[in-house]
């Protein structure tokens, strides 16, 4: 409560962090403040990952083998919630906190109090989300995408938590944004023009629109639940003239801009990791702009294309069908300029630069299994089955979490000032790509096979791919430790770091010295 | 062009005190709503709490901001900050209302005429043979065998009756607020305090007015219309659209009365320099224009 007095004594002389555990409760800076959302964003990659390793160990034999079936569903449910929610999109957070003002000329964000505060509501969003599990009637058991009537009607007493717990994730999410949007349209140095920054910016600028337009929507969708479940309303409720498809309307019109929202922020980490180990000028700077917002506005006239078998009039599954066939060609151009990029450079293999390539390829498969789904005629077979969860992993985990990956080595020397272990970090690359595909590629076999998806059980012709896949997953989920160690190490100490860390490495946050000091830019660099 | 500095605060105790709130006030909610009708419940003391240290802390940060500005330590580039991130938060309240707005649009021109046979998914009203759609949805599909139905709705009553009807009155006064707040924005660019105090308080009256209203208008609901929130789609959309507004009003009318205190006793802003003014009657414009969208099309059309 003593920000005025504080202030009169702050001016003159650079302060360094303060000391002890209130340091992180009452930070401003936003390097302070985008560590905090990292490591949250690990634990969370942790914790979820450990339900993904009982949903695999379920489904390593056929039959029930471990689990029951109740607690399965809780298991999947919330290793979708926390993976999306805890994991990937405060990952991008943080990397936004810690990359965003330097990358802009920047002291801080725009609003540095408002920032600290959308951090620390989330560990207590995930505290309720996780300590339903020892509610009674158990965790949220309706999948991710809690569909009506499961998640009104049938669902456990905990769901009233969970309404609230999107909430105030949600107020996070909003709050976090504007700091975003804010820091970027105004606190750029003089002559950073729109059409000069650097492309993470713009993808976060891009991101920070959609959070903004959808996560009231999903706020909105939420409320209803609540007032279905307990106050009589027949929102999603037929027999009193709602309709349960409504909430799958509400649901998607914020699902598909969010999974934009996952993705936009690792295409301008690319962009970045491809250039730099390309040695050469990334190629399309302005297409690569406009298919960004491209694929933002299409992202908001597509939803439907996830309710295909629900019974839409056929004139809203062509619409939908054709409308998310369009982005291929934003999308397109992005994967057409980052190879490109790469087309006669001369490329260097660190560890970043395979994680990009890796991102690029298997980002690209996760595309074309989109391209696949979104046939209306050909959705009514793969619908709700592995093909499905083989599509969504492979566009999640080899395109959004290998990007945070290569963007946590890539930065990494800039964060801590040390230079982490390269052959350790090609170790972990290596494992985490052989083990990724091990997981996933098989699924979409046996997901066009018709195994069905969410459930603990499966018929006897897909065992041999379930075994296959749930031992990719366990050495995927094994090589993470690996990466724990090689954060930790670079932390502790290692090879020190040139200002520049990469050769040729274009941006303002490689013309501080590494680590970054406390506070960057208090007096903004000119541009030109 | 001369450089100003960017004003950082260093550390501040807020932010954590506010996320404590939050987390107080939904673990509170939670458990008191899952607690209806269980006596013994003390969920209610926990949202209690939330709510004291929520407003507590957030009279103290806001003080500490119009200290930090009235001491000069924010710079035009900070004061900017301020209005990007107004608009932008006001952004996020019209997609919020634009979700339930996109509720009722589906509800009367898709589910509701389904469920009565019509249209392309006309099947649905196999459900419940015999369901003919209207709008408003006085009998629900089921006919009332889970709902409680209304008797009378909310509905444009005809040229005859306007002036009886309440929501005709409810949009006069806040169409005339918006005005009125105008016209203190006005008065102060012209440096003219007391004409500012006069038009700001008819403001807030203005808005007292209409929660009263509205309070009135629920009332008749409940106790004369049957129209509840448990009378089927018609009540529900009604209600949350209507309820939410209403809960907007109530915020907008806060800060506006805020605005005027600080005013009256503080003596605070200038005819430069009213942005904390300036922020909440862009609220107060937003809250009605949503008012308008509410008027069309849940009370006319």
């Amino acid at each position: 409560m003593s920000a005025v007095i504080e202030s009169h004594n702050h001016d003159d002389h650079h302060h360094g962090p303060a000391k002890g555990l209130t340091r992180w409760l009452y930070t401003t800076n936003h390097k302070d403040i985008g560590s905090l959302y990292l490591w949250f964003s690990f634990a969370m990659f942790l914790i979820g990952g450990a339900m993904a390793m009982v949903i695999r160990a379920e489904l390593f034999q056929p039959g029930m083998q471990i689990v029951e079936p109740e607690f399965y569903n809780q298991m999947l449910t919330l290793h979708g919630l926390i993976m999306v929610f805890g994991a990937v999109m405060p990952a991008f957070v943080g990397l936004a906190n810690w990359l965003v003002p330097m990358m802009v000329g920047a002291p801080d964000m725009a609003l540095p109090r408002m920032n600290n505060l959308s951090f620390w509501i989330l560990p207590f969003a995930f505290f309720i989300l996780l300590s339903s599990l020892f509610m009674e009637g158990g965790a949220p058991n309706f999948g991710w995408t809690f569909y009506a009537p499961l998640s009104t009607t049938y669902a456990p007493p905990s769901v009233t938590f969970f309404i609230f717990a999107v909430h105030i994730m949600g107020a996070s999410s909003i709050m976090g944004s504007i700091n975003v949007i804010v820091t970027i349209m105004n606190m750029r140095a003089p002559g950073m023009t729109l059409m000069k920054m650097p492309l993470f910016v713009w993808s976060w600028l891009i991101t920070a629109y959609l959070l903004i337009a959808v996560m009231p929507v999903l706020a909105g969708a939420v409320t209803m639940m609540l007032m279905d479940i307990h106050f009589g309303t027949s929102f999603f409720n037929a027999a009193g003239g709602g309709d349960p498809v409504l909430f799958q309307h509400i649901f998607w019109f914020f699902g598909h801009p969010e999974v934009y929202i996952m993705i936009l922020p690792a295409f301008g980490i690319a962009s970045h990791i491809i250039e730099t180990f390309s040695r050469k000028q990334l190629f399309g700077y302005a297409s690569m702009v406009w298919a960004m917002a491209s694929i933002a506005i299409l992202s908001f006239v597509v939803w439907a294309h996830h309710m295909f078998t629900v019974g839409l009039p056929l004139a809203a599954e062509l619409f939908f069908m054709w409308a998310t066939m369009l982005i291929a060609v934003p999308t397109g151009v992005k994967v057409f300029n980052w190879v490109t990029t790469m087309f006669k450079g001369s490329i260097t293999y660190e560890t970043p630069m395979l994680f990009a390539i890796a991102f690029v390829v298997l980002f690209t498969i996760g595309g074309f299994s989109g391209l696949m789904l979104a046939i209306t005629p050909a959705d009514f077979q793969y619908h709700d089955t592995y093909f499905v969860v083989a599509h969504f992993h492979y566009v999640l985990v080899p395109g959004s979490i290998f990007s945070i990956m290569a963007a946590v080595y890539y930065w990494i020397p800039k964060w801590t000032g040390n230079m982490y272990d390269e052959r350790l970090g090609k170790l972990h690359f290596w494992l985490s790509f052989i083990g990724v595909n091990v997981t996933f590629f098989p699924q979409h076999w046996i997901g066009l096979a018709g195994m069905p998806r969410r459930i603990p059980d499966y018929a006897l012709q897909f065992a041999d791919w379930n075994m296959i896949s749930s031992v990719g997953a366990f050495l995927f989920g094994a090589s993470q430790i690996l990466f724990l160690f090689i954060v930790l190490k670079t932390v502790m100490g290692g090879k020190k770091a040139t200002p520049e860390v990469w050769e040729g490495s274009r941006g303002l946050e490689w013309t501080v010295e590494s680590p970054a000091p406390y506070h960057t830019f208090t007096t903004p660099p000119k541009v030109t | 062009m001369s450089y100003q500095k960017y004003y950082v605060p260093e550390e501040s105790k807020f932010p954590i005190y506010i996320a404590t709130a939050l987390f107080l006030l939904v673990m509170g909610a939670a458990g008191t709503i899952n607690d209806l009708g269980k006596p013994d419940s003390n969920s209610v003391y926990i949202l209690y709490s939330g709510f004291a240290v929520f407003a507590v802390t957030l009279y103290f940060w806001f003080r500490a901001v119009i200290r930090e500005h009235i001491a000069g330590l924010d710079s035009a580039q900070l004061q900017k900050s301020f209005v990007f991130g107004m608009g932008w938060f006001i952004f996020s309240e019209v997609m919020f209302f634009a979700a339930f707005f996109g509720a009722l649009f589906y509800v009367r021109n898709f589910s509701v005429p389904w469920l009565g046979g019509d249209g392309e998914k006309g099947l649905a009203n196999m459900l419940w043979e015999g369901f003919e759609a209207s709008w408003p949805v006085m009998s629900t599909p089921d006919a009332g065998s889970a709902f409680v139905l209304a008797d009378k709705n909310m509905s444009w009553p005809g040229w005859g009756n306007a002036l009886k009807w309440l929501p005709m009155w409810n949009t006069i006064v806040l169409l005339s607020s918006s005005v009125t707040v105008h016209f203190a924005h006005l008065a102060l660019k012209n440096d003219n305090k007391k004409s500012f105090n006069t038009w700001l308080g008819i403001t807030v009256t203005l808005a007292l007015i209409f929660v009263g209203l509205q309070a009135a208008e629920y009332y008749e609901a409940y106790a004369h219309y049957g129209l509840t929130l448990n009378s089927g789609i018609y009540g529900s959309t009604f209600f949350m659209l209507t309820g939410f507004h209403g809960f907007h009003v109530m915020m907008g009318g806060f800060m506006l009365a805020v605005m005027l205190s600080r005013s009256v006793f503080y003596n605070h802003f200038d005819p430069h320099n009213h942005f904390g003014f300036e922020a909440a009657s862009w609220y107060w414009h937003f809250v009605d224009v949503v008012w308008v969208m509410l008027f069309l099309f849940v009370y006319i059309l």
